[in-house]
């Protein structure tokens, strides 16, 4: 789950970690009042959770209270990369001498926690890091041990600190550090990291991504999860509570099937056969009756939805269980778009027989029931 | 010879009073896997399936002889359980488990690590040697006997490719899950290695999907040491958008890192045959 930048640097407040004062505004008035609040030139930044709001226009100065106002309205009137912007975070501006790039992310083949860090900060890191990899330093750290005060100086160092800030600096690596910990971060990212005019170090930028499968510890968050995932649709928001999982897609093929990698690999064959998937909706292993009616309710309640196409591997699960389960769903929520169903496993032959008896084709290959959805999409006007 | 568990294989089941650890300890047992009892603490002196409930490990070692351990426990208590299987010198542990909070698994692979214990998951199916041992909640009959190692990082898309290589002729000799998570413990690499050292094996499936770098890790391995056996490798996820899980815990497309292009490209460059379609590894296997 991705944080909003004033929520992370909520945290970092509570942590002592440097930030710039802000305000979170959501009307173009409050921005002028965050604006004579802070006193003085000040920056308007969207509040989204998609990346690149800088160059779509989400982040604009302002250097009077009536500027401030206008600003706001045309920030808050927008949609960046379809994401609407209900909330804006204006912030002092700061004057900076050079920026810099921290973060801490989930090493997935060290299997520990690494800091990854730059001199040259603001930009994008991706970039940096595929053309010059020098410029980015990377550090490692122990897992049992955790991070030490001389790991941070080092890295501190290694940003080209030295002095009294050498310690300010290396003080807020440890901060990010135990940020990471406390709140169960796959990451958490200052991008600029400032150093001001008057040699303040500051995270200018915050991004703290929260881990989902920590959110059974993380009360706060999950709380935060139910009531809004801006970066969600609503159907998606839905399937997370009834514990499926769903991601919409652009077409109209819908899609259901049992474990990650079967609905991964299907997805990829209607493309293939040059369909393209309305969805990715996995019921999980055990492929329960009472969790594919949840499945079903939930594709099909996307209305570019043309053809079902459901692809089940029954391994433990009966497959007439399942043939039964879907009839049994079909007539209680009336559905009338083309269906077809792979079924495949444990008593395959009776789950087939039991479909053919109510003329849904049932097809024993993956291929050919990938085909066949391809094919029964509605052609003209 | 099969690697990692066989018929000498003894297990331990964290969670067997569970419902998924007792009906998959169920169906382990009618595999013909030896199991030799179970840990569920406050249930110790209890029976199921007619096997001892142990309340710790150390006792249930005083108790049984064991080799290793599955963990199905629940995701906030499989740290804890792992952890003692692991302080219990079992090898190898499979964690059946999924949606263990990531620096929980941070830490038990360095404990792992430490111990030099192989863990196998978390988020896995299991692991099969067929006709010997099965340490998952694969369905054991799709499964042969035979020449085959498998690796993949899913569970059904794994059972669709055996259940195809087996109604092809071809057998396998292992077939195991590494994991669905973002940090797991036996990693492609070390599979391939353990798949080189077996005499058994003859050609290896990969199946791979997006986020992370394993799949591309096991490619510049495969290039770097000549490997010397056939590989047939499928990755999924190419219809994933970027910055959207999609099922797995480990499959996402961080900004432009872990799409199936570059896992496929790298491995067709490292020599690695690439099915397109699941169906199409045994296809290429047998020509190979």
């Amino acid at each position: 789950m991705k944080l909003f930048e004033y929520e992370a640097k909520d945290i970092a407040r509570e942590y002592g970690l440097p930030v710039p004062d802000g305000l979170v505004a959501t009307s173009p008035a409050q921005v002028k009042e965050a604006y004579l609040k802070l006193g003085g030139p000040v920056m308007v930044k969207a509040q989204v959770l998609v990346a690149g709001r800088g160059k779509a226009g989400g982040i604009k100065a302002a250097s009077t209270p009536d500027e401030a106002e206008q600003v706001g309205n045309g920030i808050l009137s927008m949609t960046l990369k379809g994401e609407k912007i209900s909330r804006v975070l204006v912030e002092k501006k700061l004057a900076s001498k050079h920026e810099r790039y921290v973060s801490i992310v989930v090493d997935r083949s060290s299997k520990c926690y690494t800091i990854l860090c730059s001199t040259q900060g603001g930009v994008d890191i991706e970039g940096i890091a595929a053309e010059h990899p020098e410029q980015i330093v990377r550090h490692q750290i122990d897992p049992l041990l955790g991070l030490q005060d001389f790991e941070s100086r080092t890295v501190a160092k290694e940003l080209g600190y030295s002095g009294k800030q050498l310690t300010q600096v290396a003080t807020i690596v440890s901060k990010l550090y135990r940020i990471m910990l406390d709140c169960d971060a796959e990451l958490v990212e200052s991008n600029p990291l400032i150093e001001t005019e008057s040699g303040e170090i500051i995270a200018a930028d915050l991004r703290i991504l929260i881990d989902d499968n920590s959110l059974f510890r993380q009360r706060k968050f999950l709380e935060r999860a139910k009531t809004y995932e801006p970066d969600m649709t609503q159907l998606e928001i839905q399937a997370r509570e009834k514990g499926l999982a769903y991601v919409e897609l652009t077409g109209n093929i819908g899609i259901i099937g049992n474990g990650a990698g079967l609905v991964m690999a299907t997805l990829d064959m209607i493309l293939d056969y040059k369909g393209v998937p309305a969805n990715f909706c996995d019921v999980g292993g055990g492929a329960s009756e009472e969790r594919i009616a949840a499945a079903l309710q939930i594709v099909l309640s996307n209305p570019k939805v043309k053809v079902l196409l459901i692809n089940i591997m029954g391994g433990i699960t009966r497959c007439d269980d399942v043939a039964r389960a879907i009839l049994d769903i079909q007539k209680k929520m009336g559905i009338t778009i083309p269906m077809v169903i792979r079924l495949v496993g444990t008593n395959e032959k009776e789950g087939q027989k039991i479909l053919a008896e109510a003329k849904i084709p049932s097809l024993n290959s993956m291929e050919a029931a990938a085909a066949k959805a391809v094919q029964l999409i509605p052609r003209g006007p | 010879m099969p690697i990692l568990v066989g018929r000498k294989t003894k297990a331990i089941v964290w969670g067997i009073t569970g419902s998924q650890g007792s009906f998959h300890t169920q169906l382990m047992l009618e595999y013909g896997t030896k199991i030799v009892g179970g840990v569920t603490p406050g249930r110790g002196g209890q029976e199921i399936h007619g096997l001892p409930v142990f309340d710790t490990a150390r006792e249930a070692l005083e108790r049984e002889k064991a080799t290793a351990a599955m963990i199905f426990v629940p995701a906030p208590y499989a740290k804890d359980a792992t952890l003692e299987a692991i302080a219990a010198d079992l090898n190898p542990v499979v964690v059946i488990t999924e949606g263990i909070p990531v620096k929980d698994e941070i830490q038990i692979m360095e404990v792992a690590k430490r111990k030099k214990t192989t863990i196998i998951g978390p988020n896995t199916p299991g692991i099969i040697t067929p006709g010997q041992c099965k340490l998952g909640i694969m369905p054991g009959h799709i499964f042969k006997p035979g020449k085959i190692g498998l690796v993949s990082r899913s569970g059904t898309l794994t059972y669709e490719i055996a259940a195809s290589l087996t109604n092809a002729g071809l057998g396998q000799t292992t077939c195991l899950g590494v994991g669905g998570d973002p940090v797991v413990g036996l990693s492609f690499v070390d599979v391939l290695k353990m798949f080189k050292k077996d005499a058994a094996t003859k050609a290896i499936a990969m199946i791979g999907e997006i986020g992370g770098n394993a799949e591309e890790r096991a490619a510049e391995y495969v290039r770097k040491t000549k490997y010397p056996k056939p590989i047939v490798a499928y990755v999924a996820g190419r219809a994933a958008p970027p910055g959207k899980r999609m099922g797995h815990a480990g499959a996402i497309i961080t900004g432009r890192a872990g799409t199936a292009e570059t896992k496929i490209e790298s491995l067709r460059a490292a020599g690695v045959k690439l099915a397109l379609k699941p169906g199409d590894i045994a296809k290429l296997i047998k020509r190979s």
